[in-house]
């Protein structure tokens, strides 16, 4: 069993070790070890040139990576939380997803920016922001966002090696949940996968969704037999794994955590409807608010599409008595 | 740089008679200034032929021409090495030519041929050509800070050097003032090279520049700096020495004030109504490529020489010209752009 911290930085660990064109910096990350201690001993371990402290100047240590990228290093930048994710904007959006496109392929943007998102932790709104769908309609960008130790590990080696900029969200929820051990040294980035089989209904969710989702497929177990979809990249989108179990459940949920109006589950729902419509009795959405994410943790809680909301939002939907 | 000191209110630098009278007496010049020289009229004769272009429709969207600006990105050029990055703004066609890009790839990009340094793909404010190590020429103001000083990162394990061109518009931005900072606190081999041509766009530096002083602000950051004269070659090429032997022996980077003017307006639409006559004539009077051409028989070149520069330059683009012209456009049929590198 590993912790998902620990996998995140044992990713880390391993890539600085097998290539020396990794660099990884951000604020607070080497002497502190990171303030949700993820990255503890890799400045020990590895020391000043390959791990290093930067100011509080996020689009100076984005476009920093930019350029280190495009001129032959491999940076892993932290930005603490994804809401922060405002102030490099430029950098990621207008450098580096394009770079490749517009210099005529000259050169790759081999970069990755891990940060910290989500809701839960009583940070309120402007420290819980899931920032994927901010950047997802972007091409050149890869999006990830991993719900277990074991695929925040291949995932994350997966996100170093490519040749392509990639936001990472590690979600904060999920820092301190152990899970087994990977099996696979990599996850390619861009395949879906089945998180749990079933016949009566497909649940897909990134990131903490996906625990939330096995979690309310489990208590709905008996009544409804639930197949969750971990998505693991927004950015490239793989819609067939969702239209093979589509094909088979008939019916579609997409859980966001995050508002409906510009998310990832609308233009899911969208691209299955388009392509799989004659497979489709029913599909919705369980999003939040269309408010900033509350403080208060009754209000938070209620914010949150937790397990319990999952599934009472199933029960709703298909008007499944409680069991 | 002592000699080459003028203020940061718009006035006239240092006369043709000032260089003359600071000849040293050492014979003809050495070869490079003479290539310099050529460099710059290069330079000119691409702007002005960009200029005419667009006016028949040729180049499309928009342009920003840096007529006026020559000597600054060829004297700093003069101090790098080939291999040393540099990454220039959207007023980058002289950015480019000067770290060494084809004229003609560089002329095809501007009309969108599949010839062009970037395959019709960038455009004119977006040129990337990393074979002359420029990482890039970037669109939004600051940008090129920011990239550069990555760069510098890379640089730093090489023994290269990395710079960044800005105008003075791009020192009130974020990149401005973060990336300053990240390289003197990493101690990166960057170089900060600040064309002052006294307009962000349509607006006066002074009107919206606190302090005026733009060399000023790197001592805040514990950053070496000058004030140089960006229409003298000489004086650019000096700083930039020094700056790159600080970058690659101390890893402390330099901001360089170059002081110059553009003599186009800001971009295609602009005819630059709001600049006062006087100070575009002062301006004009202190042409760089008057004052290059000036100061070389001044320190010994023929005037034979002098004209077989001018008659190279002249011929290199009208090749370049043609060659773009007779270049295909991009065929939408057969374009293979993927997403993402494999």
């Amino acid at each position: 069993m590993i912790e998902f911290r620990d996998a995140i930085r044992d990713a880390l660990a391993e890539e600085i070790e097998r290539d020396p064109a990794v660099v990884f910096f951000g604020e607070d990350v080497a002497a502190a070890g990171g303030v949700f201690a993820v990255t503890k001993g890799l400045h020990e371990r590895f020391g000043d040139e390959r791990v290093f402290d930067t100011p509080i100047s996020e689009l100076a240590l984005a476009s920093a990576a930019y350029g280190a990228a495009v001129t032959g290093l491999r940076p892993v930048i932290e930005i603490m939380f994804g809401d922060f994710m405002a102030l490099p904007m430029d950098s990621l959006v207008n450098q580096a997803s394009k770079f490749w496109y517009i210099s005529n392929e000259q050169g790759t943007v081999p970069l990755v920016v891990r940060g910290a998102v989500g809701g839960g932790g009583r940070f309120g709104a402007i420290h819980s922001q899931m920032h994927g769908t901010w950047f997802q309609g972007i091409p050149g960008l890869k999006i990830v966002a991993p719900s277990s130790p074991a695929e925040a590990k291949g995932l994350l080696k997966a996100s170093i090696r490519d040749d392509n900029p990639v936001l990472f969200l590690e979600h904060k929820r999920l820092y301190s949940v152990k899970g087994p051990d990977p099996e696979e040294e990599i996850i390619p980035l861009g395949r879906a996968r089945v998180a749990r089989a079933g016949s009566d209904l497909t649940i897909v969710a990134i990131s903490k969704g996906v625990p939330d989702a096995l979690a309310a497929a489990e208590e709905l177990a008996g009544e409804i037999d639930v197949e969750v979809v971990d998505l693991r990249t927004l950015r490239p989108l793989d819609i067939e794994t969702v239209l093979e179990s589509v094909a088979k459940t008939n019916r579609l949920l997409a859980v966001e955590e995050g508002p409906r109006t510009g998310g990832w589950a609308a233009g899911l729902l969208g691209a299955v409807a388009q392509e799989g419509l004659h497979d489709l009795d029913d599909a919705w959405i369980l999003a939040t608010d269309e408010t900033p994410i509350p403080y208060s943790p009754t209000l938070e809680d209620a914010f949150m599409p937790t397990a319990a909301a999952i599934a009472a939002a199933v029960r709703s939907r298909l008007s499944v008595a409680a069991g | 740089m002592e000699g080459s000191r003028v203020s940061s209110e718009i006035e006239a630098g240092p006369s043709v008679e000032a260089a003359r009278a600071a000849v040293p007496a050492e014979g003809p010049p050495d070869r490079r200034w003479l290539d310099a020289y050529g460099r710059m009229l290069l330079i000119r004769h691409f702007e002005n032929e960009m200029q005419r272009l667009f006016l028949k429709g040729e180049v499309h969207g928009t342009t920003h021409l840096a007529a006026g600006q020559e000597a600054v990105p060829v004297g700093v050029c003069l101090a790098l090495e080939p291999d040393d990055y540099l990454a220039g703004t959207y007023r980058g066609h002289g950015h480019a030519l000067a770290k060494g890009t084809d004229p003609a790839a560089l002329a095809a990009e501007m009309l969108g041929r599949a010839n062009g340094v970037c395959g019709g793909r960038a455009g004119s404010m977006n040129i990337v050509d990393l074979e002359h190590g420029l990482v890039g020429c970037y669109g939004i103001v600051g940008g090129s800070i920011g990239a550069a000083t990555g760069a510098a990162l890379t640089a730093k394990r090489q023994g290269r050097v990395a710079v960044a061109m800005f105008g003075d518009g791009a020192t009130n931005q974020a990149y401005f003032h973060e990336c300053l900072n990240f390289a003197v606190v990493h101690e990166l081999p960057a170089i900060f090279v600040c064309e002052n041509n006294f307009y962000g766009e349509f607006t006066p530096m002074q009107k919206v520049t606190g302090g005026r002083d733009i060399a000023a602000r790197a001592a805040a950051y514990g950053m070496d700096s000058a004030l140089v004269d960006g229409n003298d070659l000489w004086a650019v090429e000096e700083a930039a020495r020094s700056a790159v032997g600080r970058a690659r022996g101390e890893h402390r980077p330099t901001l360089l004030e170059c002081q110059t003017y553009r003599h186009y307006g800001h971009s295609k639409s602009d005819p630059a109504t709001y600049r006062p006559k006087e100070e575009v004539e002062r301006w004009l009077a202190r042409d760089p490529l008057t004052l290059t051409r000036e100061r070389l028989l001044a320190l010994g070149a023929s005037e034979a020489d002098v004209e077989a520069v001018e008659r190279d330059a002249r011929a290199t683009m009208d090749r370049a010209t043609e060659d773009a012209l007779a270049g295909a456009y991009p065929d939408p049929a057969t374009e293979r752009a993927t997403e993402f590198a494999p």
